[in-house]
């Protein structure tokens, strides 16, 4: 099975839009949402089952033990994180080392496991689709993002399989890339997409994986537009079509739908060429 | 003041809101803590940049000590490192640099050693101090980048903090200083869960916050029938409007541009600061 993660360097550039429209193109029954952080793929994705959803356990939390503390200190002293203060640890900048409990003399700290978020699986005969939620103010989004790709590796069915990533370039979006066969990168043709772009392109280089772009909302600014196609030219990356802008897209979203139901509609017609070209030379 | 500025998900006008507010004070501090994908110096275009790198700290190994006696191994529970055939192996991707294997070696063979993953620049545009933090591509984390930001922010006067996307630990590290959240929202579906994301992080963290609702359009908008039914304060509504989509699109500031948006950033810039007692 191959696997084709949609990714942007920034959010808002339409990879779900592009993504879930792929998904209704090749009527892929496995799929992803690697955006843990802002999920939102299951909105346009009406007709799912209950998910199943499991506690997600990230790294583990010290706790102190009041009774046992001595208040000498060192606990406090040897945290990089800054997050024992006054004898009390703080959830949201323990990162779950160990440090503490490893030093305490009076052995009053232990770590214990800590729920940082749900892992969701939708499925039924027609589809397997696996993502997650995390937990307000939790970390270990790339440790999420890795178990949300073994949750669909493990049940993987078909021939592609269609990931809709993080945006940023960081830990979760790292995690994304990890195994994956192609990457397609979906840019805006602002200064700020430009940016965005190479950034992700530099990312995907480092870690070895090929990839191609594509330009959303390309007719809102032609200029930038010829920009991002000399610089994927001098980076060696393929553009592989251009979306314009469709005020349909937003009534498609509104209505829990991808923009693959109005197959008339101009960014309808443009994704499913995208997809086209990708299918035939990437991913057969 | 501190103004965090978030949104749950990129693309939805952080910058925009962020770099205007600064520029409508004309004297305030932007900063940038899209670490990962910062844009606001895009607009700002700083002048006398000043670059200074940021490191962590990871562990160095001086092999002559070392007696594989899998201590630091066995206690790294990021699985940052390893032996090999005796000799041990560090990972530095994986590394949160939280220097327990430093402090447990009984042989003291590990070292601290600053290792760069990014970089502040700084600079002036007019009147406006902008600070922009840059994570290296392939790097994981950009928190400490974050931290250091956060340590460089003036006390008195306006700032304006241009927060990562979503909801996790970079964007709590970006409001933990905050005086005053402000929350964009776009007028879409996705917009609105998103905006429900960020809403149940500041409520988490007891900020106060107010909304500002981008790209505006006649008709439905889920994000601004969310805010009535949770009785959330909505600060400005800013309409879809071509004009700005262009000035922003083109790297320019809109409150420079025009004194339609100048008006615009500054009613906002006040209402907020009436919603503070500063």
């Amino acid at each position: 099975m191959k696997q084709l993660l949609i990714l942007s360097g920034k959010g808002g550039t339409g990879k779900t839009t592009v993504a879930s429209t792929f998904i209704a193109l090749c009527q892929s029954d496995t799929f992803a949402d690697c955006d843990v952080d802002a999920p939102n793929l299951h909105l346009v994705m009406p007709d799912l089952p209950s998910p199943n959803k499991t506690d997600y356990y990230g790294f583990e939390k010290a706790v102190i033990d009041q009774e046992c503390c001595t208040h000498c200190g060192l606990c406090q002293t040897h945290c990089s994180f800054g997050a024992i203060q006054n004898f009390m640890v703080s959830e949201f900048e323990c990162e779950g080392c160990g440090v503490c409990a490893e030093i305490c003399p009076a052995h009053a700290i232990t770590m214990q496991p800590h729920i940082s978020g749900d892992l969701l699986l939708y499925q039924d005969e027609e589809c397997i689709f696996s993502t997650a939620t995390l937990n307000m103010g939790s970390g270990a989004s790339g440790k999420l993002v890795t178990a949300v790709k073994c949750q669909l590796n493990d049940r993987a069915k078909g021939d592609i399989a269609i990931i809709d990533g993080s945006p940023g370039i960081g830990c979760p979006v790292i995690a994304s890339i990890s195994g994956v066969d192609f990457v397609l990168i979906v840019a805006e043709p602002t200064v700020s997409g430009l940016h965005d772009m190479k950034r992700i392109i530099e990312t995907a280089q480092h870690f070895g994986v090929d990839c191609a772009v594509c330009v959303n909302k390309y007719d809102v600014n032609p200029t930038t537009v010829t920009e991002i196609e000399d610089c994927c030219d001098n980076l060696s990356v393929p553009v592989v079509g251009k979306i314009p802008y469709d005020p349909m897209v937003i009534e498609a979203v509104n209505r829990c739908q991808s923009i693959a139901h109005y197959p008339n509609s101009p960014a309808g017609c443009a994704i499913s060429t995208i997809w086209h070209t990708l299918f035939n030379r990437y991913l057969k | 003041m501190r103004i965090a500025v978030l949104s749950g998900k990129g693309g939805t006008g952080k910058t925009l809101v962020s770099v205007n507010l600064a520029c409508a004070a004309e004297k305030a501090t932007y900063i940038d803590c899209d670490v990962e994908a910062p844009n606001g110096h895009l607009f700002l275009k700083p002048q006398n940049l000043k670059t200074q790198p940021v490191s962590v700290i990871v562990p160095q190994v001086d092999s002559s000590k070392c007696t594989a006696c899998r201590r630091c191994v066995d206690f790294c529970r990021y699985n940052a490192l390893a032996l090999l055939k005796e000799k041990l192996l560090i990972f530095y991707e994986v590394c949160h640099s939280c220097q327990g294997c430093i402090l447990l070696c009984p042989e003291k063979a590990l070292c601290k050693m600053p290792r760069p993953i990014g970089v502040i620049e700084s600079g002036m545009s007019g009147g406006v101090t902008a600070l922009t933090g840059r994570l290296n591509t392939g790097e994981v984390s950009g928190v400490p980048i974050i931290k250091e930001l956060m340590a460089l922010m003036p006390d008195q006067g306006l700032t304006v903090i241009d927060c990562p996307p979503g909801s996790a630990c970079s964007v709590m590290e970006s409001i933990r200083k905050a005086d005053f959240c402000l929350l964009v929202a776009e007028p879409t579906l996705f917009g609105a869960h998103n905006l429900k994301m960020v809403y149940e992080l500041v409520t988490l963290f007891k900020k106060p916050f107010g909304v500002v609702l981008n790209k505006c359009l006649p008709g439905e908008n889920p994000s601004a029938q969310f805010c009535s039914e949770k009785g959330l304060n909505i600060l400005a509504k800013i309409p879809y409007d071509p004009e700005l989509g262009q000035i922003n699109a083109d790297g320019l500031v809109a409150t420079r541009e025009s004194k339609a948006f100048f008006n615009l950033f500054g009613n906002l810039l006040r209402r907020i600061q009436g919603e503070v007692p500063f």
